[in-house]
């Protein structure tokens, strides 16, 4: 009864769906006030019917109700309460229905909070999304319905795929599609802004928070499957150019260029066709990152049932988002007239520069996804790419990029003074010398690129720091005076700084992975292993029974100079339903470095191998991506964005824009 | 001509688009790429060994019907699939032949110490010269090559125990009957 509720309620977003898409537009092409407030009501009504029909899915997977064939499917009667939870989201079917939630609600929160919006932008903007959401609906109503009953019921279902059963990768669709479907609301306005003719510092305004937020959870959620790809892989790599990595990586590189561009739009009045594409590519590589992963047209180990029914009509829905707002942009753009002019060597070609090599590394790594089964399907020679393609495409891009995060922030808008800019740099570029000698001194020319990259960290983070110290007159002004100038700049000041040290962190994390060490040996209980400056014990494995799995779990008793450090327990999970062993590593971490241990394979004569690692820096990669995250949430907690922005158009004077 | 560049997006999207249609339509599993090379005989090749050993070349694997396994030790899933090819080496007894691709020595030569070496022999494709020839899409991928040189199968991705004893094993024993 429950699941045809929410089934009906499916239903009938999809009809308001339909609703929202057209007659807002009709209302703003007519200026009819009444209609383009339809779309408003539309979109609050469908997020609380599609919240409803989430609700029923969850009530059927946690009361175990098999007669729903999703629920069977994907969960079992002995599975933790947690993974009932979110294994919701883990198949293909709860997955889209979670993929509309988010879109609801950020359709919703456009109708609620865009009181300042110019009405005909809000009611276009609405209708853009009420298509969106159309399109999914019926995707979902037509290809993947969660409701499906089934007939007879079946006592107990097939359990979920025991690799799911992990709270970092259970968490983490939530937050990449936050990020996905947040960049929906840019690509909305791109496409209203389009439709209207017209884009101005106002629109930029209201693009960025979104952008912006967007931004933020699809950082974390990167963050978050690479940890877990970290932790329970087991061989020590966090990251593998995998196809579904890279999925959501594009749009993060498109959405990073975005945030970066959209400033140029609000403060300077041009760039503005650049920026409406970027908004309009960034939701399309979401898109095309949903598509991948379920169609079958990539393989991943990530990837959900194949059927070529579903990847028939995202392909369809694919070519109408993507084919017809490049086609709107190919008629429009071309009369949005450019504003203010500047020098290459500015604030805005710095972001100019940034833009370039941003997309330019995001078609890499779409190239290097996508290539070799294009000649497939084209019938030509198959190439092979791999790690070593994006190590030698991917990574010198990326130089010029860290090279320009600290120097970029320093020139001055239109007309920049690039020798006046590097002169205040000189700490930076002595911590950098400095670093570089350091790790030449102690480790030798053989990890040359490492110990460039950890350079280039020390670069980014005290030219990150030296600008926030100019700007604040730290020791060129009196104490007081630089006291009140810092507690005076805005947040999205600060934002910037965090975002940009994060940014250094998670750079030095990646380069000192060169230095990691790698045990790996066959231990009876009671042997020995030395790694780094850790002594490693092992006691012994013992069988412990979990919820729907049998473990092995070792100890292993890890000392430093003779003083205890940790107990570390691997895992070893067989999942009696599934007939598939998934492992679990113990990671002791001091945030400077990680001991990684763990459990292989057991030997017939009574050991076991242990892999164990120590990993230099390598937590700072995630600490790193948090912080980025974080820069940009405090960016978004400014002040300007609460400052109506027509209202800001029309008295100037009144709000004196921050952060310049 | 400003004007045409605004074209440009659109015009790769629908390049991209009709890819991803052919690719839809020609309705094959992705999970077994085919190889354009099966029934044909194997790409000619000549590569150097680890610390000057012998090396690997096609001519010296006819006669007998062999496993070619293209790994790397940067890639994760040629770890996984390693412990099959031990059992398949000691077990089995298969001519098992490894091409380390685009793979540093040293780094080949910890990869084996460490996990075990199941190899009869190793050829360094250090440019990826052969792989382009063999026409693999990464790594771990791994081609039967009957008595007389020619490609009979090709496995893309990790081999696991069910597909070793299911398909791999039966095709190799009827070919060396043959």
């Amino acid at each position: 009864m429950i699941a045809e509720l929410g089934l009906y309620a499916l239903i009938l977003a999809f009809g308001l769906s339909l609703v929202q898409a057209t007659l807002p537009l009709k209302g703003a092409a007519s200026n009819h006030a009444g209609l383009m407030a339809t779309g408003q009501g539309a979109a609050a009504a469908q997020f609380v019917l599609i919240a409803t029909a989430f609700i029923a899915l969850m009530h059927a997977y946690i009361t175990s109700d098999f007669s729903v064939a999703n629920v069977y499917e994907n969960s079992h009667s002995a599975k933790p309460m947690l993974y009932k939870i979110t294994g919701v989201w883990s198949n293909h079917e709860g997955s889209m229905l979670l993929w509309v939630l988010i879109l609801s609600l950020f359709g919703a929160a456009v109708a609620l909070f865009g009181d300042n919006l110019p009405p005909p932008l809000r009611a276009r903007v609405l209708a853009v999304q009420g298509m969106i959401g159309a399109a999914f609906l019926a995707f979902i109503l037509f290809t993947s319905n969660p409701f499906l009953r089934m007939n007879p019921v079946p006592l107990d279902g097939q359990g979920m795929n025991p690799v799911l059963q992990d709270p970092g990768l259970a968490f983490h669709p939530p937050f990449l599609y936050l990020g996905y479907v947040g960049f929906s609301v840019t690509f909305s306005f791109a496409v209203a802004a389009l439709i209207e003719g017209r884009v101005d510092a106002a629109w930029a305004r209201w693009v960025r928070p979104w952008a912006l937020a967007a931004w933020c959870a699809l950082t974390i959620g990167i963050a978050m499957g690479s940890w877990w790809a970290y932790y329970t892989l087991g061989w020590g790599g966090w990251w593998f150019w995998d196809p579904v990595e890279n999925a959501s990586f594009m749009p993060w590189l498109v959405g990073t260029a975005l945030i970066h561009c959209a400033i140029v739009v609000e403060k300077r009045d041009t760039l503005k066709s650049w920026t409406v594409l970027l908004a309009i590519v960034t939701f399309s590589l979401s898109l095309v990152g949903t598509f991948l992963v379920r169609s079958g047209v990539l393989t991943s180990v990530h990837a959900f049932a194949v059927d070529p029914m579903r990847g028939t009509f995202i392909l369809m829905l694919l070519v109408a988002a993507i084919g017809g707002s490049l086609t709107l942009y190919a008629i429009r753009a071309p009369k949005l007239a450019g504003g203010g002019l500047f020098a290459p060597i500015s604030r805005e070609g710095a972001l100019v520069l940034n833009n370039v090599l941003l997309t330019t590394a995001a078609a890499t790594v779409f190239l290097g996804t996508l290539y070799p089964l294009f000649l497939d399907a084209v019938g030509g020679p198959k190439v092979s790419v791999g790690y070593p393609f994006f190590n030698r495409t991917f990574v010198p891009l990326m130089v010029p990029v860290l090279i320009a995060v600290a120097a970029g922030p320093m020139l001055a808008w239109k007309r920049g003074d690039l020798l006046g800019a590097l002169q205040r740099l000189w700490i930076a570029f002595a911590a950098a010398l400095v670093i570089v000698m350091a790790g030449l001194y102690l480790a030798g020319f053989a990890p040359i690129l490492s110990i460039l990259g950890l350079g280039i960290a020390a670069w980014v983070a005290v030219g990150s720091l030296t600008e926030w110290a100019d700007r604040v007159k730290l020791f060129r002004a009196p104490l007081g005076d630089t006291w009140r100038r810092a507690i005076h700049l805005p947040r999205s000041a600060y934002g910037m700084t965090l975002a940009h040290l994060g940014l250094a962190v998670s750079v030095a994390g990646i380069a000192a992975s060169a230095f990691s060490v790698e045990r790996i040996e066959l231990l009876h209980p009671g042997d020995d292993l030395d790694i780094a400056a850790y002594h490693l014990h092992f006691v012994g494995t013992e069988p412990v029974p979990g919820p729907n799995f049998n473990a092995d779990r070792a100890t292993i008793e890890v000392t430093r100079n003779g003083a205890p450090v940790a107990v570390l327990h691997p895992e070893r999970r067989f999942f009696t339903l599934q007939q598939m062993t998934t492992g679990l590593t113990a990671i002791h971490t001091n945030f400077f470095s990680d001991l990684y241990v763990a459990l292989g394979d057991p030997d017939p004569s009574g050991g076991a191998t242990i892999r164990a690692y120590w990993k230099p820096l390598v937590p700072w990669i995630w600490i790193g991506a948090v912080m980025m995250a974080l820069g940009g949430m405090l960016s978004l907690l400014d002040r300007r964005w609460r400052v109506g922005a027509a209202a800001g158009k029309r008295l100037p004077a009144a709000h004196p824009a921050p952060g310049e | 001509m400003r004007r045409l560049l605004y074209l440009l997006p659109i015009v790769l999207f629908a390049a991209v688009a009709g890819y991803f249609a052919l690719a839809l339509s020609s309705g094959r599993d992705p999970q077994t790429l085919p190889s354009a090379m099966i029934d044909k005989p194997a790409p000619e090749f000549a590569l150097g060994g680890l610390d000057n050993g012998a090396g690997l070349q096609l001519d010296a694997l006819k006669g007998q019907v062999v496993l070619v396994n293209f790994f790397a030790s940067w890639c994760e899933p040629c770890r996984d699939e390693h412990a099959v090819l031990m059992r398949l080496a000691k077990d089995n007894n298969v001519a098992l032949y490894g091409i380390a691709y685009k793979d540093k020595p040293a780094d080949t030569t910890r990869f084996l110490k460490q996990l075990g070496d199941p190899y009869r022999a190793i050829g360094l494709d250090e440019t990826g010269r052969t792989a382009i020839d063999f026409g693999v899409y990464g790594v771990p991928e791994t081609y039967v090559i009957d008595k007389e040189g020619r490609i009979r199968l090709r496995h893309v991705g990790p081999l696991n125990q069910a597909d070793v004893t299911r398909e791999l094993l039966p095709l190799m024993a009827a070919l060396a009957h043959s």
